[in-house]
This record gives structure tokens, sequence and C-alpha cells, in this order.
């Protein structure tokens, strides 16, 4: 084993982990994200390069996809546009209180 | 242009006040504002027990415990089986763990005569360079069958789940949501010139990864995922309205019952002639050439699609539930 394989390893435990225990979502599916893209490279490393072809495009890329989808669905994380409205909203509400 | 303001009407503006407010002249909340410590809320012992009752009127009511004991006895076993049941699961699975073979035995599953036999007759009966897809698309050819089944199902299933109702009501915001008003891309400049630049190469390194996967690498889950990709990079650059020219759920339909079934006919008739063992007039061609080894092109061109397909399907669904 390589010094290379080793720190895809360690990164690859950390990154578990690191899911695990983050505390925002989206943190967590990006950390996701990162773990399914070092497991590609391992694939690889493992001489398995259908797998790392296929663990690249749905795990790191439309797994994440649908994680975030889901998590803009529930409102976990706000676009722009829904960040501009809300803070339009508290301008208001600051200058009604302050009349 | 800017305008005068006498002193009077200036100290009345909004810009004034936040001006005080930041330099910290004088606090706005002074002498506006009672502040008053909160009581420690306290347990209202009666209402505590009155809502206790209630509960058990209620659950009284709804299950008619009266006439249903065995309601009761179900709500009163449930905890003490549902530990057992887990503890029963546990030990069933553990009992089968131990009962596996040793590792590292000679006469194994993993070390029978079919993996030799696979690795020594596989090019010449498949026709395929890259044995992985010669053996998931000729020799199990029926399981990738079932897998694209599993997926069709899936986005069959995303669809009743996810599909917005075109019967709510006007100008709510499922209804802009249903017109993808709220997610219509902002002309992001970044976004569309990458996607414009990427798009055209994603796809046809997808359409690559299939064609090519008897040769080497790939195969038609792993291009159909990135061509899946390709798309919903398009997508959520240039939106929906561009991407329904030439996709709808009409056309992924379509596409999936025709890739499914045409994957149906060709093993089908595959099984008929008796797999591996009669001659098919399906010439195995030349290995590496990228018309040989029988069936396993079309079938991957068939698993490519239905995988590209049900990819995107599940983002247009995830996004604003139809397309």
């Amino acid at each position: 084993m390589t010094v290379f394989t080793c720190i895809l390893f360690l990164f690859l435990i950390v990154c578990a982990v690191g899911a695990s225990l983050s505390g925002s979502l989206l943190n967590t599916v990006l950390i996701f994200m990162s773990y399914s893209l070092v497991m590609s490279i391992v694939w690889v490393v493992l001489e398995a390069p259908d797998l790392a072809i296929t663990e690249a495009a749905v795990g790191a890329g439309i797994t994440t996809v649908l994680f975030v989808l889901t998590l803009k669905k529930i409102h976990a994380i706000m676009g722009a546009e829904a960040a501009g409205r809300e803070a339009e909203s508290e301008l208001e509400h600051r200058r009604r209180r302050s009349l | 242009m800017s305008r005068k303001l006498p002193r009077e009407r200036y100290e009345k503006t909004l810009s004034y006040r936040l001006k005080i407010w930041l330099e910290g002249s004088r606090d706005p909340y002074l002498g506006n504002l009672e502040i008053r410590p909160r009581e420690p809320r306290q347990e209202d012992e009666a209402a505590l027990r009155r809502m206790q009752e209630d509960r058990k009127r209620v659950r009284a009511r709804v299950y008619d415990t009266e006439h249903n004991r065995e309601v009761v006895l179900f709500q009163k076993m449930y905890r003490g089986f549902s530990l057992l049941f887990c503890v029963l699961l546990v030990a069933m699975l553990l009992m089968g763990v131990a009962d596996l073979p040793p590792l590292g035995e000679a006469d194994r599953p993993v070390n029978n005569e079919v993996s030799r036999r696979y690795i020594e007759k596989g090019l010449e009966e498949t026709g395929a360079v890259n044995l992985v897809t010669g053996m998931i698309l000729d020799y199990r050819a029926f399981d990738t069958l079932g897998e694209s089944h599993v997926l069709f199902i899936a986005a069959c299933t995303v669809l009743i789940l996810l599909r917005a109702d075109s019967k709510k009501g006007k100008n709510s915001e499922e209804e802009a949501e249903a017109h993808d008003r709220a997610y219509e891309p902002k002309n992001d400049v970044i976004l569309q010139t990458a996607a414009r630049l990427l798009v055209p190469f994603i796809l046809i390194f997808g359409i690559y990864i299939i064609l090519c996967g008897h040769l080497g690498p790939g195969g038609g889950f792993s291009g159909g995922a990135v061509i899946g990709a390709g798309l919903i990079l398009y997508v959520s650059a240039f939106g929906f309205a561009r991407a329904e020219r030439f996709f709808t759920a009409r056309t992924y339909k379509r596409m999936s019952f025709g890739a499914l079934a045409c994957y149906c006919v060709l093993k089908t008739y595959s099984f008929y002639t008796g797999a591996n063992h009669l001659e098919s007039v399906i010439p195995l061609g030349t290995p590496g050439a990228i018309l040989s080894s029988g069936l396993i092109l079309p079938l991957n061109i068939c698993v490519g699609v239905v995988v590209a397909g049900t990819m995107y399907t599940f983002y247009g669904m995830f996004r604003k539930g139809g397309y």
C-alpha cells in the first residue's frame, strides 16, 4: 500500500466521521460529495475503473444534486431571492416598529 | 437630483434615526420600550391531569377500546414485542453470519469453477474484451434487466409521490413553482457559459462510455448516469423551457418503455435460442471491434437510455414536481 492510498483512506475516514458529526445539513451533503469523489479515486487505485466512473457520476454528481434540491425544498438552504425577500420583510418590520 | 429637507423633517426620517442609532448618541428604545422580567413558568397540576385524561378519552374513542380488547392488548404489548423482534432479528442475522464458510477455504463459493470459467472462456463466449461487461450483460443479463426495471419503478414511484397537483389554487407558491417561475434561471452568465462549453463534451463522453462498454471500462449504467448529469447541468443553466423542446415526460416514458421492451425482446431471443449452448444467428464478431460481442452493444444502449432518462426524471420531479 503506497503512501498515496493511505492518504486517500485517511481522507475517507475523516469524511465519513465528519459527515455524520457535521452540524449543518448542507455541510453534510458537501462532505458526502467529497467522500464519493475520493472513493472514485480509490476505485481506480483498486483497478475497478467501471465502478470509478459510476461512483463519480452517481455518488458525486447526481446524488448531491438531489440532496441539495431536497434541502432547498424543505427550506434548509435559501436561494438568493428568498434571502432578499427575508431581508426586505425584516427591514419593513423594523421600519414599522421605529415609526 | 437631490432635495433639500428642512431640519425638522429630516429628523423624522428613517435615515436620520438610523444614523443616530449607529452613532449611539441616543438609544431609540429608551423610553419607548418597557422591559419586564419574565415570570417563571408554572406547571398547572390540574391542567396537566386534565390533559392526560383527555388524551386517554380521545384514544378510547378513536380505537373504541371497549369493543376492541385486542387493540388495548396490542398497545400494551407493543414495546415488548418490538424489543423481542429486534433481538430475534439480530440473532438471526448473527447466526447467518456465523454460518458463512470461513475466509480462504478452498471449497468456498467464491473459489468454485464459475469464476475460472468466466475468466478462461469469457472472451470466447461473449466476445467482450471487458470481462465485467461480458458478465453483467451476457452471463447475468437477467440481473441487469431486473436492475433496469428497478430504476424504472423507482422513477414511477417518484412520479407518483412528487408530481405537482395542477388543481391547486391560483397565485399560490406551488403554482409558481409548477410553472417554473420561481426556479427559472436568472441568466447566470458563469453557469450558462460553463454549461455551453461543458454539456456537449459530457454528453459525448457519456455516449462514448455506453458504446465502448464492451471494449473498455464503462457500460450502460455509468454512461447513462454521465448523460443524465449532463442533461441536469443543461437544465439548471437554461431552464426547463428550453429542455422541453427535446425532452419531456412523454419522451421519457416512450424512451424507457421502448428501451426496456427492446431489452426484454433481445434477451428473450437469446434465452430462447438457449443462451450459451446453441448457435444463435447473431455473430460475435472480432473481439475489439465496436460492432462485436453480439447483443452486448444494443443491451448497453438500452440500459443507458433508461438510466439517463431516470436520472433526469428524478431531477425534474425533485425540483418542481414535473417537467
